[in-house]
């Protein structure tokens, strides 16, 4: 297989590379698409609620809609896409190795490259979950899967670990579709989860949810039959005195999103231990010159809509690296998350012209603080919240010719 | 009376599929029963998958003896069979108050007639850089590694069908009444005649023999939990890490696996029959104990925990024809050295059965199984011939280990079909990476769906009828 | 009565109560909340998504297009069961009017896996 050179490889056809795509061939790269599904648009397909597009749009759709729209865009343009198509392997001089059906395994090189390959669920086998392991437990994305594109329910009594957005959006369709979803169980004292899905998918159901409990044992096999439950102390260790039984033929997991990074190891790409994505710059590139990082992979986002502006961003400043075209950067001063604040990205920003929206979320639910954005001695914003919480990514905007030093973002009461 | 079987096995775990493949050379009609969807199914899928040298057995037991020759067999059969293995050694280590245990095991070792060698720290730490700060000395045994169990049951049941044996699944063994001469094994599909029984019932071993009126033994049953890590930690270990043994057992330790994962286990909880449940006690004891011995544990890697079952009796393995109920032959009891000791234990009762009944070595007997093509381990130009043959060669269903839909395929129609998601994730690894089939796993169905042209509501997980995975269709549930 | 807005995932804390006979909300950041509380407050509606079979067995997603009152959501998604889309369904497609006399169509918003080209 002859090797293939295109100015913009773009790994994954999901929301995030959808757009990144579109932006990169906006500037005039050549663009590929790496998909391993049979058609783009990634977990958008399987995702048939609404709550998209609100913000990139103006209206209210649902994923596949939402999907729809970028694909579209993508069939119009001349960018080219490969389906089925597995990236084995990736190094830093933008070689990758790709398998597909069609084409056997083929060599292609890129000028630059735009990760966006999503993430994946947290498994029961993550959080060393205790008692048999029968069928009857899913990831609530793979159940999901199952229920929305196959057409099948995945069980008929449920119980729900974890108040991550699928979680609670699987806890609705279950029902809806003719389930019993009995008891939403959440390690932390307060949702993983956006407050409006504790309303609309639990609420409006009567789904109780009981927040710093979990999962004790599972019981059944070779089905699940049911599990114990306890309410956990303060050291989140389960309270087994308190221990309660509660029958169910499923459980589904919604117990965290992990970026699939795995690609990285053959490259140098520097990842952050606290997002499990790599570290990047205000264009999202990482510390591989031409590497780019946008979407789930890069951190995990509530909202598709902000997935599809980073990616805007990755693919704009791919293909301006490809041809040549980026500007000259000032200095670079790192943006550090301190007193509450888990993580803010991107993690560099380089001094100069113009704004840059710095993304953060909260390690705990506050409320009645300040945020407060500093560079060198300098405060350059304080902001008021009401409440912040760590299944709402926050943003603030900062004024690059502004920065005199490393930026810190931090919470005060 | 229909057809009588010259031997039937009851059991297709490691010990009876062992069986099956070396009885299956002869010109014999063999029969396997196996209550399960696929042989594997139980302890043998579930144990520590350590090829043990066998210095730790009390010297002139069977224990002894069949696993010092069972680690020689095993070697061999894994290559022959093309089974993921490596003999990588083990190391017992300990801290200075172990050194009298280590020396005991030295003499144990020489008595049982294995090599081994007694380190010094900095002679370990050459060999295991992540050995704990206050370990002061191991003991080394080179002919020690690790197998996947389960892989190596598989290929000795395609063996042995491929040499003409016969295996019955999901067939449970409910009464063995002995007509005249011969046996008559009552199952759950159907009822089978045998001049020769041999019980390889693992966990159900000593309720078989009460079954046909043989010998009865009390069991103990002890129950062991394990992490399993994300393969990304295989880099950190390089051995078998071992603590000095006590009476419960071997202890916890440290060891690759042949799947290219790391396990830390297992337990040693005293429980009751069909208990595989981890519990929070017992995985929190692994939590403690890891560290002893092992310096950076990484339990953050975990992907998967699980349990498996030891079935004790007595103390030592209970191998040898019924006396009360002659041409009932029993391997039961077979905990640890189990594994290793399989092979050996298979000659042995191969012997027994060919000394009682009339019969021949077969000529031109299936002695290698074809080297499995994995995607992994294929280059370039074989991948490319392969899909230009079968697109499904380029198609990756499972992308945590690499696993496309043409292995997936082959699993399903092997001479002993894979029918269940387990059953295609013990063969192929699909679903056995870090994501744990939440990608692969309805991929998989489909796959077996259309294979074996049963709805997707009928592809199981595992054993069992209610172990469908897709329980009905949507706008149909009742 | 409190509550949170669903309209948007700020998900802003509404407060909503009668005061001399008209509907007062406080707590919104943007009109829609004002429209969502009022209604929340005297007749609470939902959309609702859900799936059609579709000809060949498979199945398409589908919407309401525009809310339902809340008691109803099990009738229409009853009603919406009985429907079966063509193979080719297209998003966008009106698949039914007027479901139950509610006034919302139900409307395509996926491609059925055995439509994907």
């Amino acid at each position: 297989m002859a090797s293939l050179l295109y100015d913009v490889v773009i790994i994954g056809g999901g929301p995030a590379g959808m757009a990144a795509a579109l932006s990169a061939r906006k500037q005039g790269a050549t663009v590929l698409i790496l998909e391993r599904d049979v058609r783009l648009g990634g977990i958008l397909n399987q995702c048939i609620h609404q709550g998209f597009g609100l913000h990139y749009f103006g209206e209210e759709m649902t994923g596949p809609e939402y999907a729809d729209r970028f694909r579209k865009l993508v069939d119009a343009s001349d960018i080219d896409v490969m389906l089925e198509s597995m990236v084995l392997s990736l190094t830093d001089e933008k070689e990758l190795t790709v398998l597909s059906p069609k084409l056997g395994l083929c060599h292609i090189k890129a000028k630059s490259i735009v990760l966006a390959m999503g993430c994946r669920e947290r498994t029961a086998g993550a959080i060393a979950l205790p008692g048999t392991r029968p069928a009857g437990i899913y990831t609530a994305g793979m159940a999901q899967k199952i229920c929305n594109i196959d057409g099948y329910l995945v069980g008929k009594e449920v119980v729900i670990l974890g108040s991550g957005d699928i979680g609670l959006i699987m806890a609705r369709r279950m029902t809806t579709e003719g389930a019993k979803v009995k008891l939403v169980l959440e390690l932390m004292p307060f949702s993983s989860g956006l407050k409006r899905n504790i309303v609309q998918c639990l609420d409006d159901y009567d789904i109780p949810i009981k927040f710093s409990h979990t999962i004790t044992k599972i019981v059944g096999s070779p089905r699940m039959t049911g599990l114990y439950y306890a309410p956990v102390g303060e050291d989140r260790k389960p309270i087994l005195e308190k221990e309660e039984y509660i029958s169910a033929d499923t459980l589904l997991l919604s117990v965290g999103l992990i970026p699939e990074n795995d690609l990285l190891n053959g490259t140098s790409v520097e990842l952050s231990r606290i997002t499990s994505g790599a570290v990047v710059d205000e264009n999202r590139m990482t510390n591989v010159e031409g590497i780019f990082s946008c979407g789930n992979v890069l951190h995990v986002h509530d909202l598709v809509d902000n997935v599809s502006h980073e990616a805007e961003i990755a693919g704009e400043s791919a293909a301006k690296y490809a041809l040549g075209k980026a500007e000259k950067q000032g200095e670079v001063v790192s943006v550090v998350a301190k007193d509450g604040v888990r993580y803010a990205l991107p993690q560099r920003i380089h001094k100069g012209e113009g704004k840059v929206q710095v993304f953060f979320r909260t390690g705990d639910v506050y409320k009645n603080c300040k945020l407060i954005v500093e560079s060198g001695n300098e405060v350059l914003l304080s902001k008021k919240c009401q409440v912040l919480a760590p299944g709402e990514m926050g943003s603030v905007i900062v004024d690059k010719a502004k920065i005199v030093g490393d930026i810190v973002v931090r919470l005060e009461k | 009376m229909g057809k009588i079987f010259d031997v039937i096995i009851v059991g297709g775990g490691i010990v009876g599929t062992a069986t099956l493949d070396r009885l299956a050379r002869y010109d014999l009609d063999v029969l396997l029963v196996e209550k399960s969807d696929d042989v594997a199914a139980f302890s043998t899928r579930a144990n520590s998958g350590i090829v043990h040298a066998g210095y730790d057995c009390e010297p002139g037991t069977l224990k002894a003896k069949f696993n010092v020759l069972g680690n020689a067999l095993l070697w061999k059969d894994a290559e022959d069979l093309d089974v993921e293995h490596l003999k990588c050694g083990s190391i017992v280590v300990a801290k200075e108050d172990g050194k009298e245990g280590i020396a005991r095991l030295a003499e144990k070792a020489k008595a049982n007639g294995v090599e081994v060698e007694v380190w010094d720290r900095q002679k370990t730490l050459e060999f295991e850089p992540n050995i704990a700060d206050d370990i002061t000395m191991s003991l080394y045994a080179k002919s020690a590694g690790i197998v996947s169990p389960y892989q190596l049951a598989i290929a000795y049941a395609d063996r042995a069908i491929l040499n003409g044996a016969s295996i019955l699944l999901e067939s449970e063994v409910k009464a063995i009444n002995k007509k005249g001469e011969a046996f008559e094994v009552i199952t759950s599909k159907g009822n089978y005649s045998a001049k020769v029984v041999i019980n390889c019932a693992g966990e159900n071993g000593a309720g078989l023999n009460d079954m046909a009126g043989a010998e009865h033994y009390d069991t103990e049953y002890r129950r062991g939990d394990y992490f399993i890590l994300d393969n990304v930690e295989r880099k950190n270990v390089h051995t078998v890490i071992f603590p000095l043994p006590t009476k419960a057992g071997k202890g916890i330790l440290v060891a690759p696996t042949a799947d290219g994962n790391v396990i830390y286990g297992p337990t040693s909880i005293a429980t009751q029959k069909d208990d595989t449940a981890s519990s929070l006690a017992s995985l929190d004891e692994i939590r403690r104990n890891v560290p002893l011995s092992y310096k950076t544990p990484a339990f953050n890697k975990c992907i998967r925990i699980y349990s498996g079952l030891r079935t004790i009796i007595g103390h030592d393995f209970v191998i040898g024809e019924s006396k009360l109920v002659p041409n009932f032959i029993m391997a039961i009891g077979i905990c640890s050295p189990g594994l290793t000791s399989a092979p050996a234990i298979a000659e042995h009762l191969r012997d027994l059965v060919t000394s009682k009944l009339n019969c021949q070595r077969k000529a031109n007997t299936v002695e290698q199984l074809p080297k499995t093509k994995r995607l992994m381990s294929l280059d370039e130009k074989e991948l490319n011939a392969l899909v230009a043959e079968d697109e499904a060669w380029g198609r990756i269903v499972c992308r945590c280990e690499k696993v496309t839909e043409a292995e997936v395929v082959r699993a399903i129609h092997s001479p002993l079909p894979a029918t269940t998601v387990d059953a295609v994730k013990r063969r192929t690894r699909a679903g056995m990476g870090r994501c744990q089939g939440g990608f692969c796993g309805p991929r998989v169905m489909e796959i077996i769906s259309r294979e074996l042209g049963i709805p997707l509501e009928k592809v199981r997980k595992g054993n069992g009828e209610d172990s469908n995975i897709a329980v009905c269709k949507v706008k149909e549930v009742k | 009565m409190n509550t949170i807005c669903i309209m948007c995932p700020m998900g802003c804390p509404l407060h909503i109560e009668e005061v001399n006979g008209e509907v007062v909300v406080t707590g919104n950041t943007c009109k829609r909340g004002q429209i969502y509380g009022v209604e929340e407050f005297t007749h609470p509606k939902r959309a609702i998504t859900t799936l059609v079979k579709t000809e060949d067995g498979g199945v398409v997603s589908v919407k309401t297009s525009n809310t339902v009152p809340k008691e109803r959501i099990f009738d229409v998604v009853a009603e919406i069961g009985k429907l079966r889309a063509g193979k080719d369904a297209q998003i966008g497609d009106v698949l039914a009017k007027d479901v139950l006399g509610l006034g919302v169509d139900v409307i395509i918003t996926g491609t059925a896996k055995s439509g994907v080209k």
